[in-house]
């Protein structure tokens, strides 16, 4: 019984000291990115090319999401403010729950699913095929050539898709709302733009859409670098792509929301 | 397991490009390479053969520098790899060309832009000239036609040509052959063999060609290093590894089942492990 005990705390032990080691790791990885972007920043068409694959490849998904996130959200909170007969501010719910949280929070998530994942299993394959051996045998850095480029475009992106996904939502609450439902439009909009502050709402969602995106990105190519070189491990690094972004969003847009809104009212 | 020495490379070199030197390399308390010692004269095609798991691939990893050898040092074109700081060492490797077991062709990129891949990235040409210089090492693994496609359409063949090409795009001095001959159909295995004394014959290179393949490669090389357990158990011309009566070098030549290299993996007594000694009624 004893044992067991001492097993399992050994477990939890090395479960904590693997987690630490892979956190430092990574920030050292991360570091040497920032340290290796001079090449991609100079011939900047290296991350355009990435910005489509992983921002504009996405826009499908982030624009219906956030269409569909938008009418949900006016669709229930037109339900729950007319009975207290304030239907018309509507439009302050769906753009302050948009703006400040739901835009930047979901498209992370999204955007961590459809790119980070594809970034991920990308760069993960092209280890197992012995592509960024060959690279390096090339005299070329296989960090500043395939890591750097689409890391940047991650980064890049994530601010721009969650400001994509926050449009669509509020025009989704419009739709619902204003056209499908009556509200009247000019109170929707009126009260929504006395409402939302352009500097503790806006700025600050774009500030977290932007730590979302270093954190999905560096997670990304990351896991696609350090994953060992079968089809087993790069779907594993996929997987891990995904859970860890989802666990660093969330815990993160926690500690971003205590330091950024509290006492705003 | 003998050891056969025929003719010393030594005495066929005019001007070696590669000298290794007691080298010896362990992967963790595991020794792969035991104090190898060898030497490669530039111009010349030479074998590095061996059965899977000899280290034949960890001695190319180590003539390239991508690893670190435990004593022992590498040295290409008169300067000791493992001691070359990493922009050094990237300047060596724009002399080295690489071909991978299975090309390693970058797969979000045509055939064309694969070739030209390093002229981009080393040198200020213009487009114009490393067109005609991309359609140049094509032509000259015939696959010039080819230039459009992507490697996902490319058969094995075809993909090892056009990282044969991609490995030549600046002129190496040394080119190194990681299993070229692997997974290929009779005539494509006959088309690589030839490119390789061909190339390094009209381009002045030296040739390093890692394989199992015996027959194919007997044909093409000017010498043949065998190795086994980290050593080399033979060295010779062609010729003299063709008629060696050496028990390691007849066995590898002759694909026998038994010899110095056991067809069983070392274990404990059969009976034993069927449980037949002893409580047999």
């Amino acid at each position: 019984m004893s044992s067991r005990i001492k097993a399992n705390i050994q477990d939890i032990g090395h479960r904590v000291i693997e987690s630490i080691w892979r956190l430092g790791h990574a920030s050292r990885f991360f570091i040497l990115v920032l340290l290796k972007s001079g090449t991609c920043l100079r011939r900047f068409s290296l991350v355009m090319r990435e910005l489509y694959y992983t921002g504009v490849l996405s826009l499908i998904i982030i624009v219906v999401s956030g269409l569909f996130v938008g009418m949900v959200l006016g669709l229930q909170g037109y339900e729950t403010l007319q009975k207290y007969g304030s239907e018309s501010a509507v439009g302050t719910l769906v753009a302050l729950s948009l703006v400040r949280e739901l835009g930047p929070v979901v498209s992370a998530l999204l955007f961590a699913s459809r790119a980070g994942s594809a970034i991920t299993a990308e760069i993960g394959l092209m280890k197992a095929t012995e592509q960024l051996a060959a690279m390096g045998m090339m005299a070329v850095d296989p960090i500043a050539r395939v890591v750097a480029p689409r890391f940047w475009a991650g980064v890049i992106s994530m601010p721009l898709l969650a400001a994509i996904f926050s449009v669509m939502g509020v025009f989704g609450g419009y739709l619902v709302t204003v056209v499908f439902i009556g509200v009247d439009a000019g109170s929707f909009w009126s009260q929504m733009q006395s409402a939302v502050d352009f500097r503790f709402d806006i700025i600050n969602g774009f500030i977290k859409s932007c730590f979302f995106g270093v954190a999905v990105a560096t997670i990304a190519v990351y896991e696609g670098y350090n994953a060992p070189p079968t089809a087993e491990g790069v779907s594993g690094a996929t997987t891990r792509t995904v859970v860890t972004s989802a666990l660093v969003i969330l815990g993160v847009d926690f500690i971003l929301t205590a330091f950024m809104f509290r006492g705003v009212s | 397991m003998t050891t056969s020495n025929l003719t010393p490379l030594g005495s066929m070199q005019s001007e070696n490009l590669i000298e290794i030197s007691d080298l010896n390399f362990s992967y963790d308390s595991r020794s792969i390479l035991k104090g190898i010692n060898m030497t490669m004269p530039r111009g010349k095609v030479v074998a590095i053969m061996g059965g899977s798991g000899s280290g034949k691939t960890t001695l190319l990893r180590l003539i390239s520098g991508a690893i670190q050898p435990s004593s022992g040092y590498v040295k290409v074109a008169d300067q000791v790899i493992h001691e070359l700081d990493r922009d050094a060492l990237f300047l060596m490797r724009r002399k080295m060309g690489m071909l991978f077991q299975f090309g390693a062709l970058f797969t979000d990129l045509s055939v064309f832009d694969n070739v030209a891949f390093q002229m981009r990235e080393h040198t200020n040409l213009p487009e114009p000239m490393i067109r005609d210089l991309v359609l140049l090492k094509l032509h000259a693994v015939g696959l010039r036609g080819a230039h459009n496609l992507m490697p996902a359409e490319l058969s094995g063949g075809m993909a090892r040509r056009v990282a044969l090409a991609r490995s030549i795009a600046l002129d190496p001095m040394l080119i190194m052959y990681d299993e070229p001959f692997t997974g290929l159909d009779p005539i494509s295995l006959s088309v690589i063999g030839s490119l390789i004394r061909r190339l390094t014959d009209a381009l002045g290179m030296t040739s390093i060609v890692v394989t199992h393949d015996v027959q194919e490669s007997l044909k093409i090389v000017d010498y043949v290093y065998f190795i086994a357990d980290g050593v080399i158990a033979a060295q010779g011309t062609p010729k003299e590894v063709s008629a060696s009566s050496a028990p390691f070098v007849h066995q590898f030549v002759h694909a026998e089942e038994d010899g110095p290299v056991p067809f069983h993996y070392p274990a404990q007594a059969y009976k034993k492990d069927l449980n037949l000694e002893g409580d047999l009624v």
